[in-house]
C-alpha cells in the first residue's frame, strides 16, 4: 500500500511503527543485535535452564515447612528446611524482647511504615502534617520500645515544657528577645519539675525493655533507620563545613571526615563498647545500644559527608553567582539553590551510602548484638537443628535485600521525579 | 564617607568608579578604572576576550572584589561590609552569557525566589509580579516549564525577567546573546532595547554593534584591563582614535 502524501506543513503527528517500540524492538535490540549476543543469550538460557528448576524444587517444592526438628525434616523431604526459620521466627524478629511486651514492637513498626509513606508518597492524604509526624514520631517509638519511668519523664518532660515554652513565647513580653528569655527560662523549669516530679513518684505507664533485650530484624531496622536519619543531615553539615571559609571549622570537618573514613567500623564499635566507659566518669551508665547508635551515624555521616561534597562541587558556579547577584544570603542560597541540586546530584551515592550502613549493622554481633545473623548463628548452635546454615543465611540474605533494593527502587523513583530537563 | 554625604556629591550618578585596581593573584587583570554612569544611562562595554570586560561589571555588584580603589554604587560604597554587598546587589540585576536559571525550579519559581527571599514579598503579589515580567518578555504561557525545556533565547529572556522581579535600578549584562544559536539573539535584543528605552540604567558587555548604535549613549572599548576608549556610539564607530579600537573594530565589523 502505497503512503498517503500530504501537502508540505500539513503532516500530522502519527504513533512510532510497531518495531520501533515495545517488546519486540527491545528483545531484538537487546537480546539478538549481533552473533556474539545471540551466542552470550542462548549460553545464559542453558545456563538459566539447568539451575532455576533445581533451585525451584529445593527452594519450595521439595521443602519442609513443618517439623520438629531437623531429622524430622530430612525424613519429610529432600529439599530446604524452612521448618526450622518457622519456628525461630519470633527470635528473629524481636531478639529477646519481652514475649508480653512484643505487640509494642508490632505497634511501632506499623507506625513506623505509615510515617515512611506519610514522608514518601507525594499523593499521601493528610502530607500537610508530615512534618508535625516525622517530629513526633522518633519520640513515640522510644517511648514505645523503650518505655519505663525515666524514659516517660524525659519525654513528658521535653514535650510539657515545650508546650509551655511556646504559650509563653505567644503571651508574654513586650520585644523578641524577652519572648525568647522568658520562654527558655520556662522550657527549662518546666522540663526539670516534669521530670522530678514523674521519676520522683515512680509514674510508668509502659514496662521499661532494657536494651540488651533488642536483637533481630528489629535492632536491624532501629540501627538503620537511626543511623540514616541522622547521618544525611549530619553529613550536609560536614560537606558545608569542609567549604567553609573559617579555617577553624574547616579543619575540624576535614579532620573528623577523614579519621572516621579512615578506622575500620569494627574498631569504633570496639570503642563504644569498651573504651567509652575509661572516658567517661564512673558510674555512668550510656547505653550500649545507644553508643552504637552514635558511632554508626558517625561513621555514615563521613561517608556522606563526602559524597554530598561531590555533589557540591558538581553544581555550577554560575549558580552561586545568580543566588548572590539576586541578594540572597548564605543560608537560603544554599538551601534553595545549591543543596537541591547537589542532594539530587548525590541520590545514587547517598542511597548506596545508607545501603551500606544498614548492611554494616550487622557487625554490631562483634560487641555483643544479637542482629539477625548473630541470631541466626546463635540458632545454627542448636544440637536439634544443625547443618543448617544455607536456610539460615538465605532467609538473613533475603530480608536484607528486600529492604535494600526497596531504598534502590525508591531512589530511581526520586531520580525520575526530579528530573526537570530533557533526558539526554 | 557617610551615606548622606556620599549621595550629595554623587548627584544623579548611579556607579561611580574611582582609580580601581584588581589582582587575580599577581595577574593585573584592572588597571586604574574610573568610570561614572548617570541614573537611566546605557552604557555597551566591548574590547577583545580576556581584557577585562566581565571581570570589570562583576565588581561592580561585587562577585568580584576590587583591591584598589572605591566602587559606589546607588549611593553605597562596596567594602567588605555584608550590609551594603546585599544592598548593592538588591538594587543591581545581572544577566549572564550562559542565563545561570536554576533548573530545578519553575521559570515562575525562578522569577518568584529573590522577591519572596530577599526582598519579603508575599508569595502571591511576587508571582502576580512575575507573571507581568513574563509577560513583558512575551513567554507567560511557559511560565509553569523547567528552564531546561526551554530554547537558549527563551531561557535568557526568563532570566532578564527573573532580575526585572527584584525591581533593579541597575542592570548589568555580561554577553547575554553570545551563547545564543543566531535566530534567537534578535528577541533577546528586542527585549533590551524595550527595556533601554523605558530608561534603565543599564552597562551591557556585548558585541552587538547594532545594538550598541540603537540604544547606547556611550560606548566604552577595553583592553587588556585599562578602558582605553569612551565616546557616544556615532563617533566611536565611525571615528575612533585609539589605533587598537580601531583594529579591534575592523576585526569585528568586517566578518
Ligand atoms: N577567577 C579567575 N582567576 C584568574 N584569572 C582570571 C579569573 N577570571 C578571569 N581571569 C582572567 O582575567 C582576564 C579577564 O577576564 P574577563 O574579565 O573574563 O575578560 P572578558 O570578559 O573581557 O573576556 C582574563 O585573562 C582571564 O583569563
Ligand atoms: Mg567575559
Amino acid at each position: 500500500m502505497p503512503e498517503q502524501q500530504y501537502e508540505p506543513g500539513t503532516h500530522p503527528d502519527l504513533p512510532p511503527p510497531f518495531a520501533a517500540s515495545g517488546p519486540v524492538k527491545w528483545v531484538r535490540e537487546n537480546l539478538f543485535s549481533s552473533p556474539t549476543n545471540i551466542a552470550l543469550t542462548v549460553l545464559a538460557m542453558f545456563f538459566l535452564y539447568k539451575i532455576i528448576p533445581g533451585m525451584f524444587a529445593w527452594t519450595f517444592t521439595d521443602a519442609t515447612f513443618v517439623a520438629a526438628d531437623r531429622n524430622e525434616c530430612r525424613a519429610l523431604n529432600s529439599g530446604a528446611c524452612w521448618a526450622f526459620i518457622a519456628q525461630r521466627w519470633e527470635l528473629f524478629t524481636y531478639g529477646f524482647y519481652p514475649e508480653t511486651e512484643r505487640w509494642r514492637v508490632i505497634i511501632t513498626f506499623v507506625l513506623f511504615v505509615a510515617t515512611v509513606i506519610l514522608l514518601l508518597w507525594e499523593k499521601c492524604p493528610g502530607r500537610q502534617y508530615r512534618f508535625i509526624v516525622g517530629a513526633l514520631f522518633p519520640m513515640v517509638a522510644l517511648w514505645l520500645i523503650v518505655g519505663g519511668s525515666s524514659t516517660e519523664a524525659a519525654l513528658m518532660a521535653y514535650a510539657a515544657a515545650l508546650v509551655v515554652a511556646y504559650f509563653v513565647y505567644q503571651r508574654f513580653g513586650h520585644n523578641l528577645s524577652a519572648r525568647f528569655w522568658f520562654s527558655l527560662l520556662a522550657f527549662v523549669l518546666v522540663a526539670i519539675g516534669v521530670y522530678t516530679l514523674w521519676t520522683a513518684m515512680g509514674w510508668s505507664m509502659l514496662e521499661h525493655v532494657s536494651t540488651d533485650k533488642f536483637g533481630g530484624f528489629m535492632l536491624t531496622l532501629i540501627i538503620g533507620v537511626t543511623g540514616i536519619t541522622l547521618s544525611l543531615p549530619l553529613g550536609i553539615l560536614l560537606a558545608l563545613g569542609r567549604q567553609s571559609n573559617l579555617p577553624i571549622i574547616k579543619y575540624a570537618c576535614i579532620g573528623f571526615i577523614e579519621f572516621i573514613r579512615g578506622v575500620p567500623l569494627i574498631t569504633l564499635l570496639f570503642v563504644a563498647s569498651t573504651m567509652l566507659s575509661y572516658f567517661l566518669p564512673p558510674g555512668t551508665n550510656f547505653d550500649l545500644l545507644l553508643r552504637v547508635l552514635i558511632m554508626v551515624t558517625l561513621f555514615a555521616s563521613a561517608y556522606m559527608a563526602e559524597v554530598i561534597r561531590g555533589g557540591l562541587q558538581a553544581v555550577p558556579k554560575g549558580q552561586t553567582e545568580a543566588a548572590d547577584a539576586m541578594g540572597l544570603k548564605y543560608g537560603p542560597a544554599m538551601r534553595l539553590i545549591v543543596l537541591p541540586q547537589a542532594l539530587k546530584i548525590s541520590i545514587p551515592g547517598i542511597v548506596n551510602t545508607f545501603i551500606g550502613l544498614y548492611k554494616d549493622s550487622v557487625l554490631v554481633i562483634v560487641i555483643g548484638l544479637l542482629d539477625p545473623l548473630g541470631i541466626g548463628q546463635a540458632s545454627l548452635a542448636d544440637t536439634k537443628w544443625q547443618g543448617l546454615s544455607t536456610e539460615v543465611y538465605l532467609f538473613v540474605a533475603i530480608f536484607f535485600f528486600v529492604s535494600c533494593y526497596a531504598m534502590a527502587s525508591y531512589s530511581r523513583h526520586l531520580e525520575d521525579k526530579l528530573h526537570t530537563g530533557h533526558k539526554r | 564617607m557617610s551615606t548622606e554625604k556620599i549621595q550629595q556629591e554623587l548627584g544623579d550618578v548611579a556607579i561611580k568608579i574611582r582609580q580601581m585596581h584588581k589582582w587575580y593573584g599577581a595577574f593585573h587583570v584592572l588597571k586604574d578604572i574610573n568610570l561614572d554612569v548617570h541614573s537611566g544611562e546605557r552604557i555597551v562595554v566591548c574590547g577583545p576576550s580576556g581584557s577585562g570586560k566581565s571581570t570589570m561589571i562583576r565588581c561592580i555588584n561585587r562577585l568580584e572584589e576590587h583591591q584598589k580603589g572605591d566602587i559606589i554604587v546607588d549611593g553605597v560604597e562596596l567594602t567588605n561590609d555584608l550590609k551594603n554587598i546585599e544592598a548593592v546587589r538588591r538594587e543591581v540585576g545581572m544577566v549572564f552569557q550562559h542565563f545561570n536559571l536554576f533548573p530545578h525550579l519553575t521559570v515562575l519559581e525562578n522569577c518568584t525566589l529573590a522577591p519572596i527571599w530577599v526582598r519579603k514579598v508575599p508569595k502571591a503579589e511576587a508571582e502576580a509580579t512575575a507573571m507581568q515580567y513574563l509577560e513583558r518578555v512575551k513567554i507567560p504561557e511557559q511560565a509553569l516549564k523547567y528552564p531546561g525545556q526551554l530554547s537558549g533565547g527563551q531561557q535568557q529572556r526568563v532570566a532578564i525577567a527573573r532580575s526585572l522581579c527584584m525591581s533593579p535600578k541597575i542592570m548589568l549584562f555580561d554577553e547575554p546573546t553570545s551563547a545564543l544559536d543566531p535566530e534567537m539573539i534578535k528577541e533577546v535584543l528586542d527585549t533590551m532595547i524595550e527595556l533601554a528605552q523605558e530608561g534603565m540604567t543599564m552597562i551591557c558587555v556585548t558585541h552587538e554593534m547594532g545594538f550598541a548604535k540603537t540604544v547606547a549613549n556611550r560606548v566604552i572599548f577595553m583592553d587588556e584591563g585599562q578602558i582605553i576608549e569612551q565616546n557616544e556610539p556615532e563617533e566611536f564607530f565611525n571615528n575612533p582614535q585609539n589605533e587598537r579600537t580601531q583594529l579591534f573594530l575592523s576585526q569585528i565589523l568586517n566578518h
